[in-house]
């Protein structure tokens, strides 16, 4: 296994470098640059401008100081906010990200799971409807949408909870956004469980646990879910980067300081570094959980085996 | 017991009572529509940083409540006779934050800093009527040739190329604020950080994070903090604009700089008062490629523009957040009187028949019809406000295109001249005068988007510049603009407005042309 994981790790600093060298030029292929804006610049200022950031080095000049900076493990100086580095940024605002990720993640796995299960054993029963009905709610109503119901009816109606703001990370500023993140992840989950639940529990080796006459908690738990699960944890992996790495409409709405808005806005600000950055730590992201996800395979099904 | 009981507990909440009174510090949480770029006073240019950069620094003259010029930094001035020498005498106990002395020689070195090419400072061209200082910017010359010297310790003189008659009301803006050569020597490029950052004015840099808050503490040093009555102020992020107005409903924030438009009916109607919308310096425009044919005929452009009907635009699109402009320069500079179009008070129906004469007389019609693209920078307001022109034109037989570009590749396009025939833009004052938005039509202004050039306008600004007296210079402005409509290079559609949400808990928030509300004049009361 560990010479196993040693491979995939060699093999990640190609698909890294791959992805870095593919952003930066299709970064630049986007018209305008950072320094665009209403007010146009005189052009004395613009060309100070580009020179304190070397944009008025020729492209491939450019793409090997990067890299070279990369390789240090520099990621820049962010174009936009001159105040702080991307490294700062990402300092400032990781942890965050992955505290209402991770959390979302967990309460998404543990409600969504049970769900599944429960309208698995209950199949075509109104609770298996109403699993069903959930579910496809969760899935399809936009978060943009769930994010300011929750804030008018837990912020405004009731004022049990703040609207939005980190509080410096107090929990009850915490519970609407990890809601508004877990819903729709909770809805494929479940729907994902409920399928392969129902397949497992057709299956000729759980028809054999029952023959034998375990009983009926011996065989969910310990025998169905088992297979049941595999499913779940492709679908957790990249969910997991996914949410860690934040989402630019619930930490818009929240006013949540996180590293979710980086992608979007620093790519509509032509902030190339912070472009650059954020696709490194969502690429090292993926290819971590990616990993993680082969080995639990591994651990979960006796049959996957990797040396 | 009881009585024992009761007795404890009436102790207790007068204890209470009065720790709470000892510590009630006055707290004012600001909604900004954005972080600062920076808080480096050198490398800001947007009006979020400014309202932030206003109460921590002072410049040599600052705006009170209303937006008008108070002393600063400096608490006299002079000048010479021929408009051209500022002298200024500074605060005898105006002191940094550190408790250095602030000196004549701190704004030499931040005037220097400013237009030294290594700081890339967004707004040194701002500065370009201080002698030598386009040469530095432009690194002809070393910045020790600018013209700002220190007379001595509270003594600064500023020399001009030519009388600026908004010279003080440039002042204002914050990339003329001094930062302290100690604190940049120290920690360079981070002494804009909380617990590096030394400054002057009311208020001091606690806290920064990014996309959360920035907190600001009262300054004791300030030489008014006896009349500063908020002790900390909250600066909070607040881009999505609904979300700004719930947490303002729950009491999150105090006030807030922006409000959802589209909703600006309902929120008339459930806050009020506490709506502020009133007009800002700020003109709204489409501007048109003038060195492309067809549109560079005078006759064609002016046709267009006065087929547009802004009452429509503003009342129907803006919901009453903007008014309708047939002048650039806003109304509401004291002393300038903008040149309107004649056709401002013409019928919507008799400016639609002269404009179809007129291009009937150019040669279009039903067979010939005008094709005209329009470009606009990703925005639904922009979006509608396009599709609205595209109707009103269309009885007139202009087919107009749409095409939606986002924020940078649309001035990128128009800042390196790119293939355009119409396009959005707008334009907010940095100060208080005409010349903010006249000089944008100079030849070779970078931000003259319309490739506007003509001698005549041309000259009547250089003339406006070079003339000391008020009047006169107003006048020359004036009939620079009186061309700017005849020629109509850009069609100015809309004048801005800003919309505060206040709360009846400020006092001092006062409405002004400028939009600026330092917070050491706003009070708050539980």
């Amino acid at each position: 296994m560990l010479g196993y994981v040693v491979r995939r790790f060699f093999s990640a600093i190609p698909t890294l470098f791959l992805i870095v060298t593919i952003s930066f030029f299709v970064m630049r292929i986007a018209p305008g640059g950072p320094f665009n804006q209403e007010k146009g610049l005189n052009p004395i200022v613009k060309a100070n401008l580009e020179r304190q950031y070397s944009l008025d080095q020729p492209l491939w000049k450019q793409y090997l100081d990067y890299l070279n900076d990369l390789l240090h493990g520099d990621l820049g100086p962010s174009y936009v906010l001159p105040d702080f580095t991307v490294a700062e940024l990402f300092r400032a605002g990781l942890p965050i990200s992955i505290q209402l990720g991770a959390s979302a993640l967990i309460l998404a796995l543990l409600v969504g799971g049970a769900l599944g299960v429960i309208a698995s054993l209950k199949q075509n029963e109104p609770s298996d409807y109403s699993v069903i009905a959930l579910a496809t709610a969760g899935s399809t109503i936009p978060t943009f949408v769930i994010a300011p119901l929750l804030q008018l009816t837990f912020g405004l109606a009731f004022a049990w909870l703040p609207v939005g703001g980190w509080g410096g990370g107090g929990l009850s500023h915490k519970i609407l956004p990890i809601i508004t993140l877990a819903l729709p992840q909770m809805a494929i989950v479940a729907r994902l469980m409920r399928g392969s639940m129902i397949e497992s529990l057709r299956s000729h080796h759980i028809r054999t646990a029952r023959a034998l006459g375990l009983s009926d908690l011996s065989v969910i738990v310990k025998h169905a879910l088992r297979g049941a699960i595999l499913p779940i944890v492709s679908y957790a992996g990249p969910a997991a980067a996914a949410l860690i790495t934040g989402s630019i409409i619930v930490e818009t709405i929240f006013s949540i300081p996180g590293i979710g808005r980086y992608f979007v806005e620093g790519a509509l600000n032509r902030d190339y570094t912070l472009v650059m950055g954020t696709v490194v730590v969502i690429a090292v992201f993926t290819i971590l959980f990616n990993l993680i996800v082969d080995i639990l395979y591994a651990t979960i099904d006796p049959r996957v085996r990797y040396d | 017991m009881k009585t024992f009981f009761r007795t404890m507990a009436a102790g207790l909440a007068v204890l209470f009572m009065a720790l709470g009174s000892a510590n009630a510090e006055v707290v004012y949480n600001r909604g900004n529509s954005a972080d600062p770029e920076s808080l480096d006073p050198h490398k800001t240019s947007t009006v979020y940083e400014g309202h932030i950069l206003r109460d921590l620094f002072q410049g040599l003259v600052m705006q009170d409540a209303k937006a008008e010029l108070i002393p600063g930094a400096a608490e006299s001035w002079t000048v010479s006779d021929d408009g051209k020498v500022y002298t200024f005498k500074l605060r005898p106990d105006a002191v940094w934050s550190n408790g250095d002395a602030v000196t004549a020689n701190d704004f030499v070195y931040s005037f220097q800093r400013l237009l030294n090419p290594e700081t890339a400072a967004e707004y040194a061209g701002m500065l370009y009527p201080i002698k030598g200082a386009k040469e530095v910017n432009e690194s002809k010359s070393s910045p020790e040739t600018l013209g700002v010297k220190a007379i001595d310790d509270k003594t600064l003189e500023i020399t001009l190329n030519a009388p600026t008659p908004y010279f003080l009301e440039m002042l204002t803006h914050q990339a003329a604020y001094p930062i302290n050569k100690k604190n940049v020597d120290q920690f360079g490029a981070d002494f804009v950080k909380p617990g590096n950052l030394v400054s002057n004015g009311a208020y001091t840099l606690a806290e920064f994070v990014p996309n959360d808050h920035i907190k600001l503490v009262k300054n004791p040093k300030f030489f008014d903090a006896a009349n500063v009555e908020i002790d900390v102020v909250n600066y909070i992020p607040t881009e999505d604009r609904s979300a700004a107005l719930k947490r303002y409903e729950a009491g999150e924030l105090d006030s807030n700089d922006d409000l959802p438009t589209e909703q600006l009916d309902e929120i008339r109607a459930k806050f009020g008062d506490q709506v502020h919308i009133a007009p800002y310096l700020g003109t709204y425009y489409y501007t048109f490629k003038t060195d492309k044919k067809p549109w560079d005929d005078a006759k064609l452009r002016r046709a267009v523009s006065m087929a547009i009907d802004r009452d429509f635009l503003a009342e129907k699109v803006w919901k009453n957040s903007m008014f309708p402009a047939y002048s650039f320069v806003p109304p509401g500079i004291a002393g300038y009187e903008p040149s309107v179009a004649d056709y401002g008070d013409m019928t919507q129906i008799e400016r639609e028949d002269e404009a179809k004469k007129v291009l009937a007389e150019l040669g279009y019609g039903p067979d010939k019809p005008l094709k005209m693209e329009l470009r606009f920078n990703t925005s639904e307001n922009h979006q509608n406000t396009a599709v609205a022109v595209q109707d009103m034109l269309k009885p007139l037989g202009v087919e107009v295109s749409l095409v939606n570009t986002d924020t940078k590749t649309h001035y990128g396009l128009l800042e390196q001249h790119g293939d355009y025939d119409v396009a959005r833009a707008g334009w907010i004052a940095d100060y208080k005068d005409p010349e903010t938005f006249l000089r944008l039509l100079v030849t070779g202004d970078g931000s003259n988007y319309a490739l506007y050039s003509n001698p005549e306008y041309d000259a009547l600004m250089g003339q406006a510049a070079s003339e000391a007296d008020p009047a006169k210079r107003s006048k020359l402005l004036s009939q620079a603009e009186a061309i700017f409509v005849r020629d109509t290079p850009y069609i100015p559609l809309l004048f801005y407005s800003y919309h505060n949400i206040v709360s009846p808990k400020l006092q001092g928030f006062e409405d002004n042309v400028m939009d600026v509300h330092p917070t050491r004049f706003i009070k708050k009361t539980s």
